[in-house]
């Protein structure tokens, strides 16, 4: 399975026969394609095309592999205290798994390890360029791209490839998004968003505000209610707080086992809210509001221990923040409180700083895109994004079919071209598919899936492709 | 006995019900330089410990520059008793091991451990694969092992142990003493496991396209030529033939010639150096 390709690196002295749209000159990478980003899905996206046969060159803005899990990267997400929230049969890439000595739900420094491994086993680090960013990536006649790139940093001369194709796996969860608030400028207090946020220790003697009820809110608000002097938790809505345990199980194993069943949706949600009220019982009594929807209509907030914390007094919650005064916040209720710390935990909207938006069909640039799986854009059939998706398992097991699927289009596209054709037609078409219930209409959940939703459309979409 | 051509990505099942854990053995022997070669993995076939690689095909293969590891299946030689274990908690205990080499490994089964090698080969994408007298079960094979060994293949049916004898296992050229040692070692498989061998679930497809090699004896006396013929144009090939060789071709007489045969074979193979 090797290619002429293989272990090439991009030289500009070997060819430099075509030239960009501005005439610079642009080497030839032949069949080669290009995976911008050696995180999680870059990793899968190399191995996947690899095992294909294609030859692949990867960027990698850092100097590791593991992206937002590598604690190390300035762009990584991830705190001190970081635990998957999906437990290990849904986040494990499905054909390389995490070692049964792992417990149900692995830390951070964990995943990490996972991701060098599977890079050493598969012998991706030959194929990265760490320390290499993207700077642009232009459509090159022929459906073929032209991938500008220099070090990190903006050190050293720029330099263009031409490629086949192009995955792009830059991640989602590295440029924060902070919302407007009237007075925030005048506050004296602390002001974080939770990417900055690494460490309880942050946290320690102090009065917190945290904002914001993801995972990563409820984590930290737990975390603050161990180590500050008082904390509270302002969220906007009421949400349903799964508990990461249910009847003795990984509560996502329990969930699966009726999807399994294909029990229809109305009966999973009223079984998951008679299981909550078993467990965590009526969460009003403490001052949380009632939430306004039924579960799974939002992302899943998997958290054993808010609740716990609510319940000893440790958290206070509170509503959505009014507006900001230099020595205290006003709530939506006009109460005043006076932290002297604020964490947003308001999540990140992604970011494609080198493409022009008008490829993705996002020409209004609200960072959007309109794709098909999440992955595949309309009149551009060689470009592909992996894991743009926020599902409600683990993440990499997606990822990992979505390169697949993209490795066999292209093979298609070589082998038999009707049927890739067929495929940019159904790209076309189904552009802006959704792949879960009705959910909450916000930035929050513009990428959220099922898993079973989402799997079942990659997999109808690998049948279309290949079946008879 | 086909192997269904589909993929499979929805795995409610495994997702929901994963194999719990268990304690494994793991012998192994690596070269004394490391010379970049691919890990074997050796699988044994039912009732059959690690130690049946470890008499001979580990040591000769690290002596030729591979890394050897050989896996005793749950329930079996080192490895944690497990009397309700079943195929997939088997090929599970294989991609465990596999996922945790360094490199990307080559599987190699023996006997019913070349059927659990098939199905591991669906969850992980080895380099390549050798099935060595591969058991993939059905009527024929017990009809084999009925005519042979009565008294041992009976017992099955009911849940009881499988036993093998020393006429299907080895031939003439081994040593008697030898012989009875290797029979006094073997275990068995569990129950369940066992029965699957009557109507296992077809293994879905291997994934990442792995070369696959098949051997084995004609003279086997519990896996027939036509079968290997069979598995081998599974897989799109021929099978490698050792005559005069009983079932277990690792500790029989000859034993050389199987494993240098595989050994030359991984050295020619492009996709699996």
């Amino acid at each position: 399975m090797s290619t002429s390709t293989d272990h090439g690196r991009p030289d500009p002295e070997a060819t430099s026969s075509a030239s960009g749209s501005d005439g610079r000159p642009v080497s030839d990478r032949g069949d080669t394609v290009c995976v911008i980003g050696a995180g999680a899905s870059g990793l899968t996206a190399i191995k996947n095309l690899r095992e294909h046969g294609f030859g692949v060159d990867c960027y990698e803005r850092e100097t590791g592999v593991g992206g937002a899990w590598n604690w190390r990267h300035d762009r990584s997400p991830v705190y001190a205290s970081t635990h998957l929230i999906s437990s290990k049969p849904f986040t494990q890439f499905p054909d390389f798994p995490m070692p049964d000595s792992w417990p149900d739900y692995p830390h951070h420094s964990q995943l990490l390890s996972y991701f060098e491994r599977y890079a050493d086993h598969f012998d991706l680090r030959s194929h990265i360029w760490f320390g290499t960013e993207v700077i642009r990536v232009e459509p090159a006649e022929g459906e073929r791209w032209d991938v500008t790139t220099r070090s990190t940093g903006g050190y050293g001369p720029e330099r263009t490839s031409r490629y086949a194709a192009v995955v792009i796996a830059n991640g989602h969860n590295w440029s924060p998004k902070l919302p407007r608030y009237e007075g925030l400028e005048q506050f004296r207090g602390e002001i974080m968003h939770a990417s900055s946020y690494k460490d309880p220790a942050q946290l320690r003697g102090k009065r917190v505000l945290v904002v914001g009820a993801g995972n990563t809110g409820c984590d930290i608000a737990v975390e603050a209610a161990q180590q500050a002097s008082r904390c509270w938790h302002s969220t906007r809505r009421g949400y349903w707080y799964a508990p990461k345990y249910v009847l003795g199980r990984p509560a996502d194993q329990v969930n699966d086992s009726l999807l399994a069943l294909r029990v229809p949706l109305r009966v999973r949600q009223w079984l998951y809210h008679w299981t909550l009220r078993l467990t965590v019982g009526d969460l009003t009594r403490f001052g949380l509001p009632k939430p306004d929807h039924r579960v799974y209509e939002t992302h899943p907030i998997a958290n054993s221990q808010l609740v716990y914390y609510v319940g000893h007094g440790g958290i206070g919650p509170v509503p959505d923040v009014a507006r900001f005064h230099p020595y205290a916040v006003e709530l939506a209720d006009g109460r005043e409180i006076d932290p002297e710390v604020v964490i947003f935990a308001t999540g990140y909207l992604p970011r494609f700083e080198f493409l022009d938006a008008s490829v993705f069909g996002d020409s209004a640039g609200a960072g959007r895109p309109t794709l098909w799986l999440n992955a595949f854009t309309p009149g551009h059939p060689t470009l592909a994004v992996a894991g743009l998706v926020q599902p409600d398992s683990g993440l990499f097991t997606l990822s990992h079919w979505q390169t697949v699927l993209f490795a066999r289009l292209l093979r298609a596209r070589r082998d038999r071209p009707e049927r890739a054709a067929a495929f940019a037609q159904r790209v076309r078409d189904r552009a802006g598919e959704r792949y879960s219930g009705q959910v909450k209409e916000s930035s929050r959940h513009w990428f959220e899936v099922g898993h079973a939703d989402y799997l079942r459309a990659v997999e109808r979409a690998l049948v279309e492709l290949e079946g008879k | 006995m086909s192997t269904s051509s589909e993929l499979r990505i929805m795995r409610g099942r495994e997702w929901s019900r994963p194999i719990r854990p268990a304690r494994r053995e793991v012998l192994s022997a690596v070269p004394e330089l490391e010379e970049g070669r691919p890990p074997l993995l050796f699988v044994p076939g039912f009732g059959h410990g690690a130690w049946v690689f470890a008499e001979h095909w580990l040591g000769h293969a690290a002596a030729r520059g591979f890394p050897a590891h050989a896996v005793s299946l749950r329930g079996h030689g080192g490895s944690e008793p497990a009397p309700e274990a079943t195929l997939r908690a088997y090929a599970h205990d294989v991609v465990q091991v596999a996922a945790s080499l360094p490199r990307q490994a080559v599987l190699v089964g023996h006997g019913a451990g070349a059927l659990v090698v098939a199905h591991a080969l669906a969850r992980y994408p080895a380099r390549g694969a050798v099935l060595v007298a591969p058991v993939f079960g059905g009527w024929r094979l017990l009809g084999a092992a009925l005519r042979r060994n009565p008294g041992g293949t009976v017992p099955a049916l009911f849940g009881g142990p499988l036993r093998l004898n020393r006429g299907q296992l080895f031939s003439r050229e081994l040593p008697d003493e030898e012989a009875r040692r290797y029979v006094g070692r073997l275990g068995r498989a569990g129950r369940r496991a066992q029965w699957a061998l009557l109507g296992a679930p077809d293994a879905e497809p291997a994934v990442g396209a792995p070369p696959v090699l098949v051997l084995g004896s004609p003279d086997d006396r519990v896996v027939p030529a036509s079968t290997l013929t069979r598995v081998a144009r599974r897989y799109g090939s021929a099978p490698l033939l050792f005559p005069k060789m009983g079932h277990d071709l690792m500790l029989d007489a000859r034993w050389a010639e199987p494993i240098d045969a595989i050994l030359d074979w991984l050295e020619k193979e492009p996709a699996a150096r």
